[in-house]
């Protein structure tokens, strides 16, 4: 095990992945000489050079449709968008081409692309630059999603992407960068998409947390245990698409509450559709409906104060649990 | 109808009979199962839209002949004859109009989204200006596995008002990729004519601030086309930097079927078709001594037998069984077994991969379309049990 941070740890996958399979090459804006805006790609052009690296012009829609179209001819692309906000720019290419080229043209084709972006709020970044849209993706068939929260997570995972033969929308959090943890050194390890998981064991209330809420739900656990006597088990999806719903159940059916959290907008939100298969598949073992705990419903306000109380953190996670149980604070 | 060709045998790009006749049965057959496509879209055989290229069968024949079969080629939702021209079987592209699981697409693309990878036939594409990130995506991919390929990219000039139009041109030059856009200029963005949507006419040269240096042919000129994108191939596969060729054409019939043209008048449109590239050429042919008039009429005979063929074909192709709904959705393997998914169908969730397990045969019909409606995977457990 080496302890790395969040960024480190999705350079070395990159790294040995390219290593690993002359196919896969990245493109994206100040990836090469700039060594990304937030230095995930930093010395892959000095290592691998430009035609495994390429900078490209700021030309989101172009560069991610070139991506879907060297997948479709034998590339292994992996694509890098500044933040998932430039991505609404490449969104024809992202859903009608990438998700969508395979189904039509009756499995002619395969698109094994990633497209790697980071999202989050925190960084007063305003409300072109922080938003967290998961959900946007979700909701696309023909593409996979990943919500990496750990440096373990974010390599193995990222591994586990470039290596499937499927579009991939990989979405790294802008605060999560700088965290550490421990990743493991073996160059075979992988995490596989569709496997959740437990980051916390508890039998009163189950938290299913989305990218960076899964460690601020896991905070609030700590305090719901210490202050409240509570024990919540604290599950992060990984992979949205495909979604370990099985083990986000099988905890449902032991705490029969729930509460789901997630850093997006609440209409159409992933905690939206998790809530639906939830009361679908396990209406009987609740005892109290499904709370959800989300960003709120505004474009990312530039003031701090605003921008703080327009993402959840523990107190909110916390208050959502106790009206689960019945025991608001 | 000869007089528009001054000199037809002293023409200095005649190809070689047997390469001339080629020509000429592929356009006729383009052009015969285009009307014939049309017939069945008037008879609800084919739905949604239904975009023809008849007028424009020079440009496709004369560009795609130019290429070499490991060349790429892509193009937009007019795409039968190039997807015809390029070798697929007529029988599985009227299938595919049809919308029948012997479709080139299995009928999951229909008319706008022909593709045939085993001719190389890279697709149509119903978002225009879609495909043009595509084809540059393809010559990347040519140029990094270092072979010799050389792609074919076909829009129309609505699509040169595209972002990914100048975005494209920029990135192609930039990475000297080896791709040949072709703008084939058929005078509307839909309805919408050529001087009404571009500020820029002369359509050649709207990739030059790009660093993209354009050419022009005829492209109601089988010859003409042949010789100017054979000369833009060469250049840009010996060269490695993209070229943007205009052919200069005219779409004899509607935007689509559903288009009562009422942008053109009638003797614009006539003044056209007395340019019709098959007459032109057949003319040249004769005049030549290639083709004599018996042989002309067995060519235009075959082509409508042919089509005929493919209609026959078509409508003897069963539709998809409902349990093909889930299929190629994603590239299913040990990191991808499924995937949760609810609707109206399959009322509890279900893992996309379960659907294969659907038994087809026990469906009951649904009679407004008289295919198979699919019922609850609940329910056909239920029956299995």
């Amino acid at each position: 095990m080496a302890v790395l941070r969040y960024r480190e740890a999705l350079n070395a996958a990159l790294r040995e992945e390219m290593a690993r399979d002359e196919r896969v090459m990245l493109m994206g804006e100040d990836i090469g000489v700039f060594n990304g805006a937030f230095k995930v790609t930093a010395g892959l052009l000095e290592e691998f050079g430009e035609k495994r690296v390429r900078d490209t012009p700021i030309s989101e829609n172009t560069i991610v449709g070139m991506g879907v179209g060297a997948a479709m001819t034998g590339l292994r692309p992996v694509v890098e968008l500044m933040t998932i906000n430039f991505s609404l720019l490449a969104m024809d290419q992202i859903v009608n081409h990438a998700a969508t080229v395979r189904y039509m043209f009756g499995g002619q084709v395969k698109v094994p692309m990633v497209v790697r972006m980071p999202q989050g709020a925190g960084h007063q970044l305003g409300p072109t630059h922080s938003h967290s849209w998961e959900a946007l993706y979700l909701h696309v068939p023909g593409l996979l999603v990943a919500t990496p929260t750990t440096a373990a997570d974010a390599k193995g995972l990222l591994k586990s992407a470039i290596r499937d033969d499927n579009p991939v929308i990989f979405i790294e959090h802008e605060y999560l960068y700088g965290q550490r943890g421990e990743v493991p050194d073996d160059e075979d390890f992988t995490v596989r998409f569709g496997e959740a998981a437990i980051r916390r064991e508890g039998s009163d209330v189950t938290i299913v947390g989305i990218s960076r809420m899964a460690l601020t739900a896991a905070r609030a656990a700590q305090t719901l245990s210490e202050e409240h006597g509570i024990e919540a088990e604290v599950i992060d999806p990984r992979t949205l698409r495909p979604l370990d719903l099985d083990t986000i159940l099988e905890s449902v059916r032991t705490t029969n509450r729930c509460v789901i959290v997630e850093e997006g907008w609440p209409h159409g939100g992933v905690g939206a559709n998790l809530a639906a298969l939830i009361q679908e598949q396990a209406f009987d073992d609740l005892d109290a409906p499904v709370q959800r705990v989300t960003g709120a419903d505004v474009p990312m306000p530039y003031s701090k104060p605003l921008e703080q109380i327009a993402f959840p953190h523990e107190p909110q996670i916390v208050d959502a649990v106790l009206a689960t149980l019945g025991a608001r604070a | 109808m000869a007089e528009h060709v001054a000199h037809p045998a002293a023409h200095p790009a005649l190809p070689e009979p047997d390469v001339a006749r080629e020509w000429l049965e592929t356009m006729t057959i383009i052009r015969r199962f285009e009307e014939r496509a049309g017939e069945m879209y008037a008879k609800a055989k084919i739905g949604g839209f239904l975009h023809l290229a008849i007028g424009e069968e020079a440009t496709i024949v004369g560009s795609t002949r130019a290429l070499r079969d490991e060349d790429y080629l892509i193009s937009t939702y007019r795409s039968h004859g190039h997807t015809l021209a390029r070798g697929s079987d007529p029988n599985r592209v009227m299938a595919e109009l049809f919308g029948r699981v012997d479709g080139l697409c299995n009928g999951r693309g229909g008319s706008m989204h022909m593709f045939d990878l085993a001719n190389r036939f890279m697709g149509g594409y119903g978002i225009v200006g879609g495909n043009l990130p595509l084809a540059a995506g393809f010559a990347l991919s040519s140029d990094y596995l270092g072979r010799d390929e050389v792609t074919l990219c076909q829009f129309g000039d609505g699509a040169s008002n595209q972002g990914t139009f100048g975005e494209t041109m920029n990135l192609a030059a930039l990475w000297r990729l080896p791709v040949v856009f072709m703008v084939t200029n058929n005078q509307f963005g839909m309805g919408t004519a050529l001087e009404r949507h571009s500020a820029v006419t002369d359509l050649m040269r709207k990739g030059e601030g790009f660093g993209v240096p354009g050419m022009r042919c005829d492209g109601m000129d089988v010859m003409d086309t042949y010789r100017v994108t054979s000369e833009a191939l060469a250049i840009v596969r010996e060269e490695r930097r993209p070229i943007l060729v205009e052919a200069v054409t005219y779409r004899f019939r509607g935007h689509s079927m559903a288009d009562p043209e009422e942008y053109r008048t009638k003797e614009q449109v006539d003044e056209w078709r007395r340019r019709d590239p098959l007459v032109v050429f057949g003319d040249q042919l004769v005049a030549a001594g290639i083709l004599d008039e018996d042989e002309r009429e067995r060519l235009d005979r075959e082509a409508i037998e042919r089509v005929d063929a493919a209609v026959a074909f078509a409508d003897a192709s069963p539709h998809p069984p409902p349990n093909a709904l889930y299929d190629d959705i994603y590239v299913l393997g040990d990191q991808v077994r499924g995937w949760y998914s609810v609707d109206e169908r399959t009322p509890t969730p279900h893992r996309g991969e379960d659907e294969r397990a659907m038994d087809t045969a026990d469906l009951p019909r649904d009679e407004h379309t008289d295919v198979a409606a699919p019922k609850s995977a609940d329910a056909a457990q239920r029956d299995a049990d």
